[in-house]
């Protein structure tokens, strides 16, 4: 625990949406004139956490499971129906300049910057927007645009760059406020694998620079188990899980992998588990996690082994597990 | 000795007012064709009318409502600038902003969204006048104005259309407000347009409308937008009437932002709940 106390905290937070419905078709449009029918959508339900000063948090779920509505909840984007918000002592909804001033919030799919602009006029903006002294504003954008590689790309105009070199000088934009929480929803949505790789190490790099706290949504594994130590997976509105991220696959992962090179490759391992693939001489077969050890021992007696191998499952898997045991 | 002088630091939101400044002129520089060719759009709606009541003045004996053709030509030559200074963030723009998320990113900065649109239309007014004046050149050659200005209506022109542009930035912000409650306002939008076309001096001289629309005018917000900034400019208006035009300025910017104060309230609070 840090002496400071968490930098976030949440608690039995719920958010309620009334959305208007009505079925297809004219006679039902021509009803929806006089009575309009609406339904409440929880979007989220009776969530808490909290989440210390440095920490670097995945926020994991499915399309529509609450968590971007969380997100835009702690930013102060949206109002909470019920519950208790606290980020950085303020509560966001409230949108006070001190702490609007050390937050940031990046959408993968939202664009900030002055399109016809050069990045560099719209950090000249932000300098402004933010009260930033003008040399703190030139030592963080120099170092910016120097960790992101972008010392070319921000003198041309933002509609003549790829998605990828958008995206890092949005972040770089987003935080030349040196912004102490990093709210950050599909940072790299959309970007070739090397741009992904590029921004998250940008991502570890400033929060080991900066000490700041990062919540992160996701949809590639990759980018969580790059950054983030601790996971936060939402379903459906509520938290399934909250822990270490290597934690997750003993708590939802059923299954094992094993893996087995054999002398003999025309031996049917059938009776010993589900067979993923098979390629020459090795195999690889799922197995239920409470039997693993029992199974391998059968595989070694039985079978003329060269090597063994157990694995968890990817931790994709898992998560699709968790989803698919949550529903 | 060499003495150190420290520059000044401008206050923080004069420093922000002239960056968006500086960013509007640079990005709609870029629009110049567009630009120019909006510009020569709107210029149809005041010639039309010039010609039109030119040529009832010229029928009449060379006056209608106290105006001769030459004092017409001067009232909507002055027109087309108060007319590029007006122009303000539209009611339409709103529905756009909160579609594609645009608010939502002005709500995390910790300014007021109205001060970015104060000041990047702001900005834009200085593209628009450079761009304003070779037309304004072109239309004095053709339409042969008379106007006299004397030093005091000239200051009186000037702060007047500062009144101008927040009378009818704070209006249009409440009208455009709307938009956080439903989402198709657009018939509301144009009966709020009609009444300024015709109270405002927009469509003609408030001197030629019937006494029981001038009356109604005084009421309302429009002239101060639009006949008063000219009037003081090609009328013959006594300096306490320039004082109280300036003075009624003053009072509808001040009750324009108490109600953009009252109506973002509520409708932030509504758009917090519902989100987008």
């Amino acid at each position: 625990m840090s002496l400071e106390g968490p930098d976030i905290v949440v608690g039995g937070l719920t958010k309620t949406f009334v959305v208007p419905e009505r079925e297809a078709g004219l006679k039902a449009a021509a009803r929806s004139l006089f009575h309009r029918r609406h339904r409440e959508v929880r979007a989220v339900d009776q969530i808490s956490f909290t989440i210390e000063p440095g920490e670097v948090v995945g926020f994991l779920g499915p399309n529509g499971a609450g968590k971007t509505t969380t997100l835009k909840m702690l930013s102060g984007l949206l109002f909470p129906t019920i519950g208790r918000v606290s980020v950085l002592d303020h509560v966001p909804s409230k949108r006070e300049k001190d702490f609007l001033s050390r937050i940031t919030l990046v959408m993968g799919n939202r664009n900030q910057l002055q399109w016809d602009l050069p990045a560099v006029d719209s950090f000249e903006m932000n300098r402004a927007i933010y009260r930033i002294p003008r040399p703190d504003f030139e030592r963080a954008r120099d170092e910016l645009v120097d960790l992101l590689e972008i010392g070319d790309l921000v003198h041309k105009p933002v509609r003549n760059l790829s998605l990828g070199e958008r995206m890092k000088a949005e972040i770089a934009g987003a935080l030349l406020h040196s912004p102490r929480i990093l709210f950050l929803d599909e940072p790299t949505i959309g970007l070739d694998i090397g741009m992904q790789k590029r921004i998250r190490s940008f991502i570890a790099e400033y929060n080991r620079r900066n000490g700041a706290t990062v919540l992160l949504t996701s949809h590639y594994m990759a980018d969580v188990q790059a950054l983030c130590k601790r996971v936060i997976v939402i379903h459906h509105g509520t938290i399934l899980f909250d822990g270490q991220l290597s934690a997750l696959s003993e708590r939802f992962g059923t299954h094992k992998t094993i893996e087995v090179t054999l002398q003999d490759p025309s031996v049917s391992l059938d009776s010993y588990g589900e067979v993923i693939s098979r390629d020459a001489d090795k195999a690889r077969i799922s197995v239920p996690r409470a039997e693993t050890s029992k199974i391998a021992a059968r595989l070694l007696n039985d079978l003329p082994v060269v090597d063994l191998t157990i694995e968890d499952l990817p931790i994709e898997d898992v998560i699709e597990q968790t989803f698919a045991g949550g529903s | 000795m060499v003495v150190a002088v420290r520059p000044r630091r401008l206050p923080a939101i004069l420093d922000f007012y002239l960056t968006v400044m500086r960013t509007a002129v640079q990005e709609q520089f870029q629009y110049r064709a567009a630009n120019y060719a909006y510009m020569i759009g709107m210029l149809a709606e005041p010639v039309i009318y010039l010609v039109v009541w030119s040529t009832v003045a010229n029928a009449q004996g060379g006056e209608v409502g106290g105006y001769t053709a030459s004092q017409l030509a001067a009232y909507y030559i002055v027109w087309t600038l108060v007319r590029n200074i007006n122009i303000v963030f539209t009611p339409n723009g709103w529905e756009w902003r909160i579609r594609e998320g645009e608010l939502s990113g002005m709500l995390l900065r910790p300014v007021h969204p109205i001060h970015y649109d104060l000041a990047y239309f702001a900005g834009w007014k200085v593209v628009v006048v450079v761009m304003w004046l070779p037309l304004a050149v072109v239309l004095t050659a053709v339409f042969r104005p008379d106007l006299t200005v004397s030093p005091v209506e000239a200051i009186v022109f000037s702060v007047s259309l500062l009144g101008a542009y927040l009378i009818r930035s704070m209006f249009l912000w409440v009208l455009g407000m709307i938009t956080f409650w439903t989402t198709r306002v657009a018939a509301l939008y144009e009966l709020y347009f009609t009444a300024e076309l015709l109270l405002s001096g927009r469509l003609v001289p408030l001197s030629l409308m019937p006494p029981w629309a001038q009356t109604l005018a005084d009421f309302l917000p429009y002239r101060w937008t639009f006949g008063f900034p000219i009037e003081a400019l090609v009328g013959d208006l006594e300096t306490s009437e320039l004082l109280f035009g300036l003075g009624m300025q003053a009072a509808w910017t001040l009750a324009g932002a108490v109600l953009v104060a009252l109506v973002w309230r509520r409708g932030i609070r509504r758009y917090s709940a519902v989100g987008n």
